[in-house]
Parts: structure tokens; sequence; C-alpha cells
């Protein structure tokens, strides 16, 4: 059993327009890592070069926050990734 | 019949506007990366087919898109400019690519970028792989924060200028910073800032810490290099290392004081300046309200105004670093974008301009590109 993912639209042009996807890891830097393999990209516009999460983007992990690539996740976890609203 | 086509980055996607030889009739496409910031769009003057575009997309992070028809498919970079990774907090990460200049003649399929916060990275690939160029990332750059410090807002690596004879002599130059040179590809850099000024600086001669805004090489007569700085119009002839300031020709109450700086790239001493306001609280506007183009064909013995065609009064805008260039046509076409989504263009060295776009968002850069046919 793999975890739900949720991204944002800002993603879409990764995933091929999904929004839902499934992915597999035990921490929030396995999971960004398998979908990078299939997204390839992606990551990075979430991630930093030094694995750290970009200012504007906020991941939840069962609608809680996480705030580090170590952040642990099980299987039938749901992942959101927000695109942060701000600027115009 | 060969396509002329300018490529306009913006705060908000990229733009082309293609034209033929004549440049009577002029054809907006795009836009591309809608609602993306799009910094620069450079086509390669090697090959006149690849276009690459430094592009960050909202709030993500910054990456590079590479397209060989025009922009009607594109492939992103597969590693994108970055720095070395680092468990130092303050570690800098690229936030914005925002300069892009094609390698040496000599070095086909080399591109350099220049990235906010400052930082160089070289690629080998026509853009799909950058690797950082060590000697400026890691040597020069930690030495210029500790002297004057952190760096702040994260300004941009800029003018990358390439010494046509020798593919291992180049200029960079940073906000903030400074202009540098190196002449082993980027092993080891100089400070080449003597004789600007630096009015913000407690010490009026000091060696870096300066903030050019746009540095221009010439082609035809690379001992000559031009500097709009944040402190004047300055000119130097290497192998000299003072730079002069020619900006004292201009009016008193126009200033010096501007973003872009653009060569004739047929005479050395003919160049185009575009004035803002540098006064008091820097609004950055054009002095007045009253825009202008200011030439000099004297290598900046003297300027003459040209705004004939331009807004009489009440035009706010600012003309970005990169967003006023020149094309290779006869008589010289210049074109500049403003911060008010307009695009102008000349098509007689700049006596006469005609708004050839409008209510585009913020322009950021513009240039001038012959596509192969």
């Amino acid at each position: 059993m793999s975890i739900r993912v949720v991204v944002p639209g800002q993603l879409y042009s990764y995933t091929g327009g999904q929004s839902q996807l499934a992915a597999e890891g035990a921490t929030l830097g396995e999971v960004l890592a398998d979908l990078d393999r299939r997204y390839p990209g992606l990551r990075f516009r979430v991630v930093d070069e030094h694995g750290a999460i970009r200012p504007h983007v906020r991941f939840f992990v069962n609608r809680e926050p996480a705030l580090a690539l170590s952040c642990p996740l099980a299987a039938g976890d749901e992942l959101v990734v927000v695109g942060a609203l701000s600027g115009g | 019949m060969e396509e002329s086509v300018l490529l306009i980055g913006t705060r908000k996607g990229a733009f082309l506007l293609h034209t033929d030889a004549a440049r009577r009739e002029w054809r907006l496409t795009g836009p591309h990366f809608l609602g993306s910031a799009v910094h620069h769009m450079v086509l390669d003057p090697r090959d006149r087919r690849t276009l690459l575009l430094g592009t960050r997309p909202g709030h993500l992070g910054p990456t590079v898109f590479r397209s060989t028809d025009l922009g009607a498919h594109w492939q992103e970079a597969t590693k994108p400019p970055a720095f070395a990774p680092s468990d130092d907090p303050k570690a800098p990460s690229v936030d914005v690519v925002f300069w892009l200049a094609p390698g040496h003649a000599a070095e086909p399929g080399v591109w350099y970028a220049g990235t906010v916060p400052p930082g160089l990275f070289r690629s080998e690939d026509g853009g799909d792989t950058w690797q950082e160029v060590r000697g400026f990332n890691h040597e020069l750059l930690p030495n210029l924060r500790e002297v004057i410090g952190p760096i702040p807002g994260g300004p941009p690596l800029h003018s990358i200028c390439i010494d046509p004879r020798d593919a291992r002599h180049l200029y960079v130059s940073l906000s903030s910073g400074g202009t540098f040179e190196t002449t082993d590809a980027g092993a080891n850099w100089r400070a080449l800032n003597r004789g600007v000024a630096a009015d913000f600086l407690p010490d009026p001669d000091a060696d870096v810490g300066h903030d050019p805004h746009r540095v221009a090489l010439h082609p035809l007569a690379p001992d000559r290099l031009y500097q709009q700085n944040h402190c004047g119009i300055y000119r130097l002839d290497r192998p000299g290392d003072r730079w002069r300031r020619i900006g004292r020709a201009m009016p008193t109450e126009v200033g010096d004081i501007g973003f872009p700086i653009v060569l004739h790239p047929r005479d050395p001493d003919t160049l185009w300046v575009f004035p803002m306001d540098g006064t008091e609280n820097w609004p950055r506007t054009s002095p007045g309200g009253k825009p202008a183009a200011y030439r000099s064909r004297d290598g900046g013995e003297s300027w003459e105004r040209q705004d004939n065609g331009l807004p009489r009064g009440h035009a706010w805008w600012t003309v970005k670093r990169q967003a006023f260039c020149a094309d290779a046509g006869t008589p010289l076409g210049l074109y500049f974008g403003t911060t008010g989504g307009q695009l102008w263009g000349s098509h007689d060295e700049g006596e006469t301009w005609l708004c050839l776009a409008e209510h585009l968002p913020e322009i950021f850069s513009v240039e001038a590109a012959t596509v192969a046919p």
C-alpha cells in the first residue's frame, strides 16, 4: 500500500495534469525522490539544493505540517503539497 | 527570408515578437510559461537555433528551459544551476537564474549562467546540465561576503562578457560586489573597480562592493568596456584598469544613473544609455516622467537626447538592465521594454521611436536575434 500524494497546480506541468499521485517511501525525502524519478525536475521545484523546503512550499502529512525531509511516512498516509498563496 | 525575433522576458512569462528583414510588420506570440517570471531568454548566436530561458515559476524553484523550435516545444534542464549541497545553514541557494550567456564561438555548447543570490555556473552541453564555476563561487564569493558583509536581498550576477580573442578571459559583474576578471577560465579572479564611485561605501577607494548595473564589452574592440553603474556611466580601455566616468558629460538635470547600456555592434564609439531618476530616495523612474535614450557617438565625450516618439510626460516607467538591446540591422535597430509592459523600437539608431507592443507584463529583458533559416 503506497502513499497518496496531492500536488498543487504549480506542479501539473510535471505530473501531466494529475493532482493525485501514488508514491513510495518511508520519509518525506524518500517520497520526493520517488516522485522525481517518475516526474523529473519536480523535487528541485519544492526543495532546494541543500535539502531545505522552499520558502513558499508547505507539506502536510495526514493534515499535520511536515517541516523536514526526515518526516516519517507510512503506507496509507496522505501527503499534501501546498504552494503557498502570496504575491501578485 | 530570414526571420528576426525579439525575445521578451517578463514578470509573468515569455513572449516573442517576430519580424522579417524589413522590420515593418511585427507579430507577437506567446505567452510561454504564463505566470512564471522569465528573467532572460537568449538565442545561441552560434547555431541561431537553440533558445535558453531562465525562469522561476511562482514560488517554486528556479530552472532553465531549452527549445530548438522557437518555443513550440520546451525541454527542462536535467540539472539546473544549483550550488553544491551543504549542511551550512548559511549556504546560498539559487533563487533566480538571472543571466544567460552563450560561451565563446570556439566552444559550441558552452553556456554561462549568473544567478541570484550571486553565483556563476557553466554548462558544456547546451544548457542541459550545469556546474558551478568553483573559483568564483567557492573562492571569490566567500571572501567578498567577508569584506562587504551579507548581500541584502540577493543581488544578481550579470554581464557575463567573454573576450572574443580568448575563451579563458571573462568579465562578470555583480550588484553590491563589483566587476571581476579571470584569464584562466574562472579559476582565479581579480577585482576591476578602480575609478568607479561607490557613494554608499565608507571607503571611496574600496576594491570591491561597487554596484555595476550593466557592463558591456565591444565585440570588435574587446579592450573597450562600458559600464552603467549605480553611481554613473564609465568607460575602461584595457590594459588600463581605471574606469573613467564618461557620464560627467550628461546633462546635470538628467544625471548619469540608469540600468542598461547598449553598444553599437559596428562602432565602438557609439553607445546608448537610458537614464533614470537616482536622486534622493531613488525613484528609478524616467527623470521627470519624461523618458529618453541618450546616445554618444564619441565614446562618451558627449551625449545627445533621443526622445522623438516617446511620451512627452507622465511616463513613470523604468527600463531594466536587460531590457535594452540592439539588433544587427542596417541602420541599427534598437529596442527596449518598460516596467509598464511596452516594447519600443527604433530603426534609425534612436532618432525616432515606435511602440511595437503594449499591455505586456513588466518587462525584465529584451534580446534581438536572427533565426537560422
